[in-house]
This record gives structure tokens, sequence and C-alpha cells, in this order.
């Protein structure tokens, strides 16, 4: 099956992209953000709470004075392994329990303190790129099935119970599992710590909880000779500290969208942009595929006419992710069936918009999710909507496949729910295989014609969106029908000028430019 | 008059039903007579384990029919008092009429909710099936809080905006969180003093008008609710209430 596009409008779209990020690149560049600074904490082994139970790496950021923070917590701390001598994990302990505190070590060189940083930097690299090394290693051991790769939600709010659901999932067929977050926790300042059992709509993400379902996964997959990914979420207030742990816990994928948290959480543009080009650089160099969430469009607003902003939002996530060094099969950009089902001809501008993204992106492990827009508690027709939305998905060779499930908008999915969804996703992906290498798309026909609308208006919004720069576009509610401005929305105070002789060690060694060196010496 | 309705499957009060549950044993054929057993014991006659199989280590998944041999008299339940059938035009008629002014609205998701598509689908202008939203109507000023919205703020906002009525969604019901959310917001307005200057509604998936009243709520609408349902229960509503003080 093959669409006929036009090439030119496509590369049109793509110089679009490239003068739309841009100037917001430039802005990254002069500033940095909290979370930034505490993920260079938890990468260099900070990690812990205080006696009150804060987050070691917000509370060491936090007691840095804005002249300090404005140069990077990397010397500060640095100056204090310096001096101390003390492995940063131990330090960190040390600064919670007040034995010292980074200003006693201010009048320390700044070469000490690099100097002092290096050895760890290296360590932490080493580290990451040894579980990068080794989810390879697991993935030529323990091959998965071809794609659409199938993915389930687990969400109990307990991990133990996640576990469980996970393994379960696993036998039935899942290949990816998502932990997916507790409601609420995109907008937390800061990343819970230990293994959680409450949650609301979802577990929490900390380091512990990825630790125990890593390992109940690897177990797994051992026993059915395939190996089971893990998923979870960075996207919100935190994102770079959870791409950090991510990196160090080996998970496989990451929701990461450039401008979702701006959008449908209101978390500020800047901090947002910033954040998420540190924490594609932390995912780029772990080896963790990134999922955007162009499916939001969808849900809040009508599919029809979201379309050509998903396509949109498509050229910019990806813009934003090669500028962050991602290769295209680390970019799985995002796309939902969410059109309505009593609309006609609904399922021909389904496979549209499915098989335009796949000619437009045909190297990126493109994300398709269910319907839950239109999904009402009856759960029989529920299940008939998955089902072509499983066989487009099949047609159109989407790489990373959400399974619905027949009960959405009725309850958290169930154990049995997962295996009735997982089981109506091999059924038509194994009866309908090949269906899409079998079709000739008529030319000038019904899907042909709407592909070519949909490339030609997200052209034009692109050319809308360039003319008025991406932030005061989003503040003119282009993306979404929301407006937001660039100094509102949660995390702005967090958002801070970089000062001169600004150091972000991981930052240096993973640029783009930089890192391509890093991984071939470390895979040679 | 008494109407006592059973479920029908192909023959007037057979009483048929189907169930599917999951249990956490292995598939046997002890397991299928263990459903069977169970449906015994929920009340059913004549249980058939259609389908027993496994479907994870430790897991089996049934699908049983049964028959019930309760009953219920339908005519013995109150009719809900919410729906008055009203058009987008009729209802900005009536608010003119009987109002003279516009009607402050204010919606959110609140709490950690981000599930704004049924608060969105009630007061976006675009509306839902074809039935326009509440900030199409000349009647009523609108305002859309968004998500995650603490119901301290949602408070706050209503006093600061004179607002008339107000609309809570929730979606995540997991661990009753839905609940005490609404909770929350009623003995808030109950403690600032406010809660006979609102219309209060609730709304979500699995809201009910039932569950609105034991709240304390003054309407509830679940799943399917079309936007002028809601804006007719806020008129008329409204209209009573200054009926009574006039």
């Amino acid at each position: 099956m093959e669409l006929r596009i036009d090439r030119e409008s496509v590369d049109r779209c793509r110089e679009l992209a490239a003068s739309i990020v841009a100037p917001v690149q430039a802005f990254i560049a002069a500033h940095s953000t909290v979370s930034v600074e505490r993920a260079v904490l938890r990468l260099l082994g900070v990690d812990g709470v205080t006696p009150e139970e804060v987050p070691l790496p917000n509370a060491i950021v936090d007691a840095l004075d804005s002249h300090e923070r404005a140069r990077g917590v990397a010397l500060a701390y640095g100056r204090a392994l310096a001096e101390t001598g003390l492995d940063p994990a131990v330090l960190g302990e040390a600064l919670a329990l007040r034995r010292f505190t980074l200003e006693e070590f201010r009048d320390t060189p700044q070469e000490a303190a690099r100097g002092a940083l290096r050895p760890h930097v290296e360590a932490a690299l080493v580290r990451i790129a040894a579980q990068r090394d080794d989810r390879s290693a697991r993935l030529d051991r323990l091959p998965q099935l071809p794609p659409p790769l199938l993915y389930v939600i687990v969400a109990s709010g307990n991990i133990y119970e996640d576990r469980t659901a996970a393994i379960a999932a696993a036998e039935a067929g899942a290949q990816v599992i998502a932990v997916i977050r507790s409601t609420g926790q995109s907008l937390l300042d800061f990343v819970p710590f230990g293994p959680t059992t409450e949650g609301f709509g979802g577990t929490y993400a900390t380091q512990a909880n990825f630790r125990i379902m890593r390992s109940a996964l690897d177990e797994i997959a051992e026993r059915l000779g395939r190996y089971v990914m893990l998923t979870n979420y960075a996207s919100g207030l935190c994102m770079p500290e959870i791409a950090a742990m991510a990196a160090i816990e080996r998970l496989d994928m990451l929701l990461n969208d450039s401008m979702y948290g701006i959008l449908f959480r209101d978390i500020n543009m800047k901090r947002t942009f910033i954040d998420q080009h540190f924490s594609r650089m932390l995912n780029a160099y772990s080896g963790i595929i990134i999922n955007t969430g162009e499916d939001n469009y969808l849900t809040t607003a009508d599919a029809v006419e979201q379309a050509p902003a998903v396509l949109a939002s498509q050229f910019i996530n990806e813009e934003f992710a090669h500028r962050a060094g991602l290769p295209d099969a680390q970019i799985g950009l995002g796309d939902a069936y969410e059109i309505d089902p009593d609309l006609k001809d609904g399922f021909l501008y389904q496979v549209a918009q499915a098989q335009l993204a796949r000619e437009i992106f045909p190297n990126a492990p493109l994300k398709y999710m269910p319907p839950t827009k239109h999904m009402t508690g009856d759960v029989f027709k529920g299940h008939l909507i998955d089902a072509m939305f499983n066989l487009t998905s099949v047609m159109t060779k989407q790489h990373i496949h959400l399974c619905g499930m027949l009960t959405e908008a009725v309850h958290t999915p169930f154990l049995g729910d997962r295996v009735l969804s997982l089981e109506n996703a091999r059924y038509i992906m194994n009866t309908a295989r090949n269906f899409g290498d079998e079709i000739v798309l008529r030319p000038g026909g019904t899907i042909e014609r709407r592909a070519a609308q949909v490339l030609s208006e997200c052209e034009s919004l692109l050319e809308r969106v360039a003319a008025m720069g991406l932030m005061h576009a989003i503040e003119a509610s282009v993306f979404a029908d929301v407006s937001r401005s660039g100094e509102g929305g949660r995390g702005f105070d967090g958002v801070f000028a970089r000062g001169d002789g600004y150091y972000n060690p991981f930052e240096e060694a993973l640029h783009p430019s930089a890192a391509k060196a890093q991984l071939s010496g470390v895979e040679g | 008059m008494s109407q006592f309705v059973k479920p029908y499957g192909d023959t007037q009060n057979d009483g048929k039903v189907q169930l599917s549950f999951t249990l956490p044993v292995e598939w046997s054929e002890a397991a299928d007579e263990a459903a069977r057993q169970l449906a015994g014991k929920m009340g059913f006659t004549d249980a058939q384990v259609v389908d027993g199989r496994p479907i994870a280590s430790g897991f089996s998944f049934f699908v049983v029919y049964a028959s019930t041999t309760q009953s219920v008299d339908v005519d013995a339940i109150a009719p809900s008092a919410r729906t008055h059938a009203m058009t987008m035009e009729e209802i900005d008629a009536f608010v003119a009429e009987r109002l003279g002014r516009k009607i402050r609205i204010a919606g959110a998701c609140i709490g950690t909710d981000a599930h704004t598509v049924g608060i969105d689908a009630i007061l976006n202008m675009k509306g839902y099936k074809g039935d326009y939203g509440l900030e199409r109507y000349h009647a009523f000023e609108t305002f859309n809080l968004g998500s995650q919205i603490a119901v301290e703020e949602l408070v706050r906002f209503a006093r600061e905006h004179r607002i008339d009525a107000l609309l809570a969604s929730q979606a995540v019901t997991q661990k009753g969180s839905d609940v005490k959310n609404f909770t929350a917001l009623g003995e808030l307005l109950e403690a600032e003093a406010m809660r006979d200057d609102v219309v209060l509604i609730c709304g979500g998936p699995r809201v009910t008008n039932r569950l609105a009243s034991e709240l304390g709520y003054d309407a509830g609408f679940g799943r399917g609710t079309l936007p002028s349902e809601v804006a007719a229960f806020i008129a008329v509503t409204l209209a009573e209430r200054n009926g009574r003080k006039g």
C-alpha cells in the first residue's frame, strides 16, 4: 500500500519545522532549569531523601543562591567533592544531615571542581552505556515478535499489583509494559522516593518502582524467550530527572513530548522546552525510544479537524528530537484512532492519516494510540472499534501499538480486560498480517485525497507558526485551542538564565556532536 | 401499578444473563466447575460455563450464561427529576425572560484529575454530538478552568467572579478519589457559606444523579449527557430559585 504524496510539500514542512525550532533552540542554549540541575545530581549518583523527606536533589539545588545556581549545580558540587574526597552519593547524604553546606567550599578553584567531577561523570556514562549494551544483547538473545509491538498499561497504584498484572499481560502477548503514573505526578516538582503502593489512576514513577518492574520483566522475558520492554512517562515538571532514572534502570521507552506539558498540563513553555531538550539528550544516549503525545490533540478536540495539527506536531517533535541527538529509530511519533465511529468513511480517514505518517517518517517507530474518546461503556461495540483500530495499525505498519481496552471509560483495566484486548490485537494482526502489502490505493480516491488535504493544511499551519514564532503561536491558541503565555503556567520559577561559566558536564559530553564520538568510543 | 421485570433472553421472564470474570486459579475442569458453582452462589440458576480457559499463569477466564429468579418493579422507581428538554434558543429566551441577565458558569476538572473530555464536551463552543456547548449560549458567561484545579481555587474563583453555577468534573474514580474531591468541594462551599449561592453540579462517566444527591449536589450528569441538558437544568433551577426569592 502506498500513497502518492507531494514530496516537495513534505520537504517544505521539514524546513518550516527547522525554522520554527531554531529560535527556541537558541533560547534553550542560554537557560537551564532546576530539574535539569537535579538530573545532573541524579546522574552523579545522588539519591534518597532528607530527614524531612525532601528528595536530596531538590534539597541541594534549592539551597543554592541564585548566583551559584546560574553557574550550574555541578560546579558547587564538584568543589565539595574535591575538598571532602567523598563519593557523590555519600556527599549527598552528608549534606542532607547538614554536616556540610556547599557554600563552605565557595573558594575552591573551579579547575579542582571539574577535576573532581570527571571520574564520576565518566563512571555515570559508562554505567548508562552498559545498560544500553545490555538491552541490545538481550534483544539479540531474546528477540521480540514483529511489530506492531503490543503495548499495554498497568495502573493499579500499587507497584506490586502492577507487577502481577504486567507478568500476566506479557504471558498473553504484551511486548511493552507501561506503568502509567499517578494522576497529577506530572505536576510535582520532585520525583517521589522508594517503592510505592498508593496512587490514583496510576502508580508513582520512582526509581525503586522502575527497578522492581524491570527485574520482573527481565525474569518473564527469560521464561517467554522474548524481551519485554518497559515504559514510563517523562513529560511533566521532572522530564530530565525521569530520563536520568530511566537511563540508569534500563527503561526502553519514555513518553517525552516537546509541547504536551505546555498545552495539556499548563506547565510553563520555557520550562518545558529546556527540560525536553536535556531529557532527550539523555534518551538519545541511553538508547531509549521516545513516544510523543499527539494523541492528546485528538482526545480534546475533533479528530478530523485536528489531523493537520497532529502532523504539524509530529514535524516539530521530530525537529526538536533531532536537535537533541535522537536518531529516527528512537523517535516514536504519536497518532491516535479517535475519529467518531458514526462518521461515514471514518475508517478511510484513519487509514489515510496513519499511512501518511508512515510514509513521511519511514524510519520512525510510530506510536499508535487506541480509541478512547468515543468509548462509552458499551464494551461490545468498544471491542469492535478496537478491532478496526488493530486492523488500521497492522495495515499501515505502525510500530508501537497501544492496545485499546473494551472497558475504556469504565474502569482502570482489569487483568482479564487486558487479556481480551491482547487477544483481539493478536487475532487481527495475524489474520491480516500482510493485508497492507496486497492493497493498491485508488489514485484520486478518498484516502489519497484525504492524505493530500491533511498534508497541505499541515503546511499552512506550519507556515503560520513559523511566521508568528512558536511561543507566540502557543499564546495565540494555534495548538489544541489552548492559549499559554510565556511566563504563565507551572514551573516558571524554576527557569533561569545561564551565567558566565555555566557548567553541565553531562550536557558537554552528550552534545549531539560529542555524543557520536562517545558512542563510537563505547561501542569500539 | 406494578410492572415486575426480569432479564429477557428469548422468552418473557426467562431471566437470562451473561457474566464474564477472571478467577485467580490455574485453568482446569475443576476451575470450570468452580465458576459454575460461583454463579449458583450469586443466586443464578441453570448456570452454564460456555467458555473457560487459562489467560495467564495462575489466572483463568470464564463466560457464563445463567438465569435469575429475581425481578424488579420498574414502576416503583422514581423518575429522574432533572430532564427538561429545551433547545439552545429556548434556553436563551427562557433566561432572558425569567432572569433578565446572563448566568455565570464555571467548570473544572477538580483535584489531580486531568481528563477534561467530559467538561470540554459540555462547555466548549463545539459541544457534543451536534449539541452546542455552553460557551455558545447567549444566556451564559462561561469559564472553563481546565484540568487539575484545586477545590480551593475553584471556590475562590466562584467568589471573585460571582458564579451562579459550578460544574465539577471527575473521570478518575480509583479508590474513590472522585467522591473525595466532590465531597471536599461541597464542604468547602458550606464552610465559606457559599453553598446556597450556587447551583452545584457534578459530572463524569461514572456520575449518576443519585450519587449527586447523596453528595448534596443539585444534580449529577453521567455519560452521554448533552450540553443542552445541563444548560436547561441550570436555567430552570436558577429561575425557580429566583422565583422563590421574588
